[in-house]
């Protein structure tokens, strides 16, 4: 029996009481952590539950696909495409991303500025992100990566949808384009589908105005995702709502054939249907290509497009103001015969004197004794200074307005230039100086501060040809909507103010010694009714008027006079106005015969096709909703 | 003294009568325990045995085979065999400080062959022995004298600061709890703990201006996680989610998706405990817990029943060893520590890790079969 140490006796009790105290404090440890767990779990359990389920459920936004813009008839002016696509996932190229490049540039073109962005894009994400190596590919040049996919390791064909013009320049600013999403787009407009990549919105034109319409409503596909961002599997997925179609008031054969007329010119043409206002035509040459700002424009394509002097860029029918010229002499006739100068009878001279300072008519020694019919179809200015000084410049002003100058028409495309009409009003307002009689004696005739865009000058012969307010309207049915439009009201002018104008515009066509006789329409019924008009691009100094006036063929195309041309036809029972303006083109009269070929070529469209298709109702709506459906 | 049969008898017991001997419940417990870690890593692993969950059973069982091996190996051996074990940690982790030196970076463990040896998991075993045999020799009133206190606390000194110069801050305080936990089981006068635990409070900012920055940034991180939602703090906070979207029954087995979509971060080795809360939910997480208590239980009994005082310090010194562990790991990932770099024990994928904690349990299991020994205050063992 050895000894039991009496000191370990007391070690072993100190011992005993201390682990006793461990275990308590282990015990209150463990406590703790178990209440930790409880309060995580039972307390916080469902909130964390949430977290966890954001962590794991990701929506991935699915473009929807663009609604379509199609013509009167159904052709489709804007639509979607095939984009066939080459997509690189980094972490599948076997050999790294360089290798992949290199076999891949054998089958297809791959510049250097591409293989920068590529890798630029590879770096920038996680590397099982697809990049897109090419798009908008050829058929043949897809069909040979598809081949040889088997030795492209990493590479992924893909087909996309993307925008797609088919009738390029022709169509350009009716329906503008679609490109990248700005900053300051993203700022404006809240949708999510804009921060997807590669997403397109309308810049211009039609894509522009009814971006909202045609753009559709994002599907979503709900994805689980890992800690990385890759995507593990689908859960669910909503498909998107394609946009609306946009279906519009345009003829695309009257517009085509009115993009032959004008040819190389820098010129404006508007067809609208006088019962309506329906725009059937509106072409501003040159135009350009919206395709190339889908695709994506080069430096050189873009700084070509800004340096035309003919300014492809600019939709001259709406956004060009020009002095109307004699095109405003039927207006201003209107005001004459609204103001009690129905009888006026005028015997020009050559020119006019107003205090010391002489106004000249176009032709040199004058036109003879003339009547209000006669002053139109001679389009003599002295007869429309006389007109101008028995008006004064606030009745003037009124007419104008009246028959849609001098205010933006309201058509549905962005940028609208409103032309301009002075009053005694605007200028004390502006300059601090009174009218004086000499303006208003040039505002007679078109010239001075009047501006007017040939949008503007094709409602008015619209509005004159009709009696009824008309206003341009380009676009008849947005999805299953019918858009609306104002209730046409007779305009306030006298009917004979109306026949007499008329009457008018039709001799400067159709009889002899009118200015547009060379050009009138010979087959009966289709007989057109006009006004010509020169819109100064320069003043002509006293100094060149004693040595003799140049002949415009003498200058320089910039400097040249604009020749402007307003008409409607079928002279008897008029059904379309139609405007045509060439820049620095008035000699020769190109813009006369332009409207006449673009007016008769109208009045010829297949009749059976037009009465199908020229309803002024909305009972048509049911056949164009189906068709825009299928 | 009808109380000691088998010290009456003064004999040693044979192989077999020892095997009987082996507290085989405890053994089960901790065989359950590593069953849990095998079935989580390989939740973990997607549903697969590779590449963590077979590795990590074929090393359980030789953990096994080593724990009752050690078992059998008399107490005394295990006393005689402490200082030049602790010798050799010691040098093992002079030598990873002094490679570290040589601008192979921080390196915390010597290659064997295919064995990496970590010496500061070495040390934690080394450690307790060596103290527990030191303190054997000392009476209640020995061990507070300051210059026989000198020893032991230049015995903890010495691994801590080199496993800090690592470095490796876990690890290194659980070296300092399980040294200072057996002074203080061997009696410290209370007058030498209050000061000294005042000190330590006292010593806190000072310790701030000597820490690494990332160390640095790990505190100021758990203290405010949400401060960096999307770097040192997302960890925190995914572990977090991951435990407490587990809610009372968890989301099913191989169903966490936390841890199934790499949102947590070393799921399969610190990380472990929270992918257990989340597909086991409360009750297995708290579950769990019961189980290691339970563990210390027998830890705590096995230490109670042990004759020597030897005996006595290696069974608790290892149970707190052990404790510590769990302490830290289940705190560090609940959010209520910072995150150092310590194990959850039995669960967490790790080779040494694994090892050191069933050689911890064989010495613990050495204690209970020769719980009966008893060895004079004098004695240096069997040597």
């Amino acid at each position: 029996m050895p000894v039991f140490d009496r000191k370990d006796k007391s070690r072993y009790a100190t011992f005993t009481r201390r682990t006793l105290l461990m275990t308590g404090a282990m015990g209150s440890v463990l406590a703790v952590l178990a209440g930790r767990l409880y309060q995580l779990q039972i307390l916080e359990g469902e909130e964390f539950a949430t977290r966890a389920e954001d962590n794991r459920v990701s929506e991935r936004l699915i473009a929807p696909l663009r609604g379509r813009i199609v013509d009167r008839f159904g052709v489709e002016l804007a639509t979607n495409r095939k984009n066939y696509r080459v997509l690189l996932v980094p972490e599948q190229a076997a050999e790294g991303v360089d290798a992949a490049l290199d076999t891949i540039s054998r089958l297809i073109v791959l510049g250097e500025h591409d293989r920068e962005r590529i890798k630029h894009d590879v770096a920038m994400n996680k590397k099982f992100v697809a990049v897109t190596v090419a798009e908008n590919m050829s058929w043949e040049e897809f069909a040979r990566v598809n081949l040889h996919l088997p030795y492209l390791s990493g590479m992924q064909p893909d087909v996309g949808e993307t925008r797609s013009y088919p009738f390029g320049d022709e169509m350009s600013h009716i329906l503008g384009y679609v490109s990248s999403v700005s900053e300051a787009d993203k700022a404006r407009d809240s949708d999510p589908l804009l921060d997807l990549p590669g997403f397109r919105i309308g810049k211009e034109g039609i894509e522009k105005a009814f971006d909202a319409e045609v753009r559709g409503t994002a599907g979503a596909s709900r994805v689980e995702v890992n800690a990385y961002g890759r995507v593990i599997r689908e859960l669910g997925f909503r498909p998107g709502i394609p946009g609306d179609d946009v279906w519009l008031t345009v003829d695309q054969q009257v517009q085509h054939y009115a993009s032959e007329c004008l040819g190389q010119e820098s010129a404006a043409c508007a067809v609208m249907d006088v019962a309506n206002g329906d725009v059937l035509a509106l072409v501003s040459t040159p135009g350009f290509d919206p395709n190339l700002f889908n695709v994506g424009i080069s430096r050189t394509q873009w700084d070509a497009l800004n340096d035309n002097d003919h300014k492809p860029m600019l939709n001259k029918v709406l956004q060009g103001a020009y002095p109307p010229g004699s095109t405003f002499k039927p207006a201003m006739a209107m005001a004459a015969m609204d103001n009690g100068l129905e009888n006026l009878e005028v015997v020009c001279t050559g020119s006019l004197t107003l205090g010391n300072h002489e106004f000249h008519c176009w032709k040199k020694g004058g036109h003879g004794r003339l009547d209000l019919k006669g002053g139109i179809q001679h389009s003599c200015d002295v007869f429309f200074y006389t007109v101008a000084m028995h008006l004064g410049i606030d009745r003037m002003h009124d007419a104008a307005i009246k028959l849609g100058m001098g205010q933006p028409t309201g058509i549905e495309l962005p940028h609208e230039n409103g032309g301009f009409i002075p009053s005694a009003e605007w200028k004390m307002r502006k300059y601090h100086v009174p009218w004086q009689q000499g303006e208003t004696l040039n505002t007679g005739i078109g010239q001075g501060y009047v501006l007017a865009t040939p949008l503007q000058l094709c409602t008015v012969a619209a509005r004159i040809a009709s009696g009824n307010a008309v206003t341009p309207r380009i676009t008849r049915v947005v999805g299953r909507e019918a858009q609306q439009r104002p209730v046409l009201k007779r305009l306030d002018f006298s009917d004979k103010a109306f026949t007499t104008v008329q009457q008018g515009m039709g001799m400067v066509v159709n009889d002899p010694g009118g200015t547009a006789y060379a050009y009138r329409i010979a087959e009966p019924g289709y007989e057109m009714a006009g006004k010509t008009g020169t819109a100064q691009v320069r003043v002509i100094t006293q100094a060149e008027r004693e040595s003799g006036v140049k002949k415009d063929t003498q200058l320089p195309w910039k400097l040249r006079d604009h020749g402007l041309f307003i008409a409607f036809a079928p002279v008897q029972a008029p059904r379309y106005a139609c405007c045509v303006v060439v820049e620095h083109g008035a000699l020769g009269h190109p813009q006369v015969q332009m409207a006449r070929d673009i007016l008769l070529f109208t009045q010829q469209r297949d009749p059976v096709k037009m009465q199908a298709a020229y309803p002024l109702n909305a009972a048509a709506l049911d056949t164009n909703s189906g068709g825009a459906n299928g | 003294m009808s109380s000691r049969p088998y010290a009456a008898q003064r004999r040693a017991l044979s192989v077999s009568e020892k095997l009987l001997e082996i507290n085989w419940g405890l053994v089960l417990l901790i065989a359950v325990i590593a069953t849990l870690g095998f079935a989580m890593l390989y939740s973990v692993a997607g549903g697969h045995f590779q590449p963590w969950a077979l590795p990590q059973m074929i090393r359980f069982v030789v953990g096994l085979i080593l724990l009752v091996a050690i078992a059998m190996v008399d107490l005394r051996v295990w006393m005689a065999a402490a200082y030049p074990l602790y010798g050799v940690a010691l040098v093992l982790l002079f030598g990873v400080e002094i490679a570290g030196k040589m601008g192979l970076g921080a390196q915390r463990w010597i290659e064997l062959g295919p064995l990496q040896l970590q010496p500061s998991e070495l040390m934690k075993i080394a450690l307790v022995l060596a103290l527990a045999r030191y303190l054997h020799g000392q009476s209640v009133e020995e061990v507070s004298r300051p210059l026989r206190l000198l020893i032991p606390l230049g015995m903890i000194a010495v691994p801590v600061v080199l496993v800090l110069l690592e470095p490796n801050l876990g690890t290194a305080t659980i070296l300092a709890l399980d040294g200072t936990s057996l002074l203080f089981l061997a009696g410290l006068s209370w007058w030498w703990i209050a000061p000294t635990f005042a000190a330590v409070v006292g010593a806190v900012p000072l310790a701030w201006q000597h820490m690494h920055d990332y160390q640095k940034a790990r505190v100021l991180t758990f203290l405010n996680p949400s401060s960096d939602a999307l770097g040192a703090g997302w960890n925190i906070s995914q572990a977090e989610i991951a435990i407490g979207s587990g809610g009372f029954a968890g989301k099913g087995f191989g169903q966490g998706t936390q841890s199934q979509l790499d949102f947590l971060p070393e799921k399969h080795t610190d990380f472990i405990y929270t992918s257990i809360g989340e597909e086991f939910g409360f009750i297995g997480s708290a579950g769990l817990l019961l189980l290691f208590a339970l563990v210390i239980g027998f830890g705590i009994r096995i230490a109670m029943a042990s004759r020597s005082q030897f005996g006595r310090l290696v069974a608790m010194g290892l149970t707190l060893n052990f404790f510590f562990y769990i302490m830290i790991n289940a705190a560090m990932v609940m959010g209520l520590m910072p995150v150092v770099g310590i194990p959850m024990p039995l669960i967490s994928y790790g080779g040494t890790a694994m090892l050191t904690v069933m050689v911890g349990f064989g010495l613990l299991m050495s204690v209970h079969v020769h719980r009966q020994v008893e060895i004079p205050r004098h004695s240096a063992g069997l040597m």
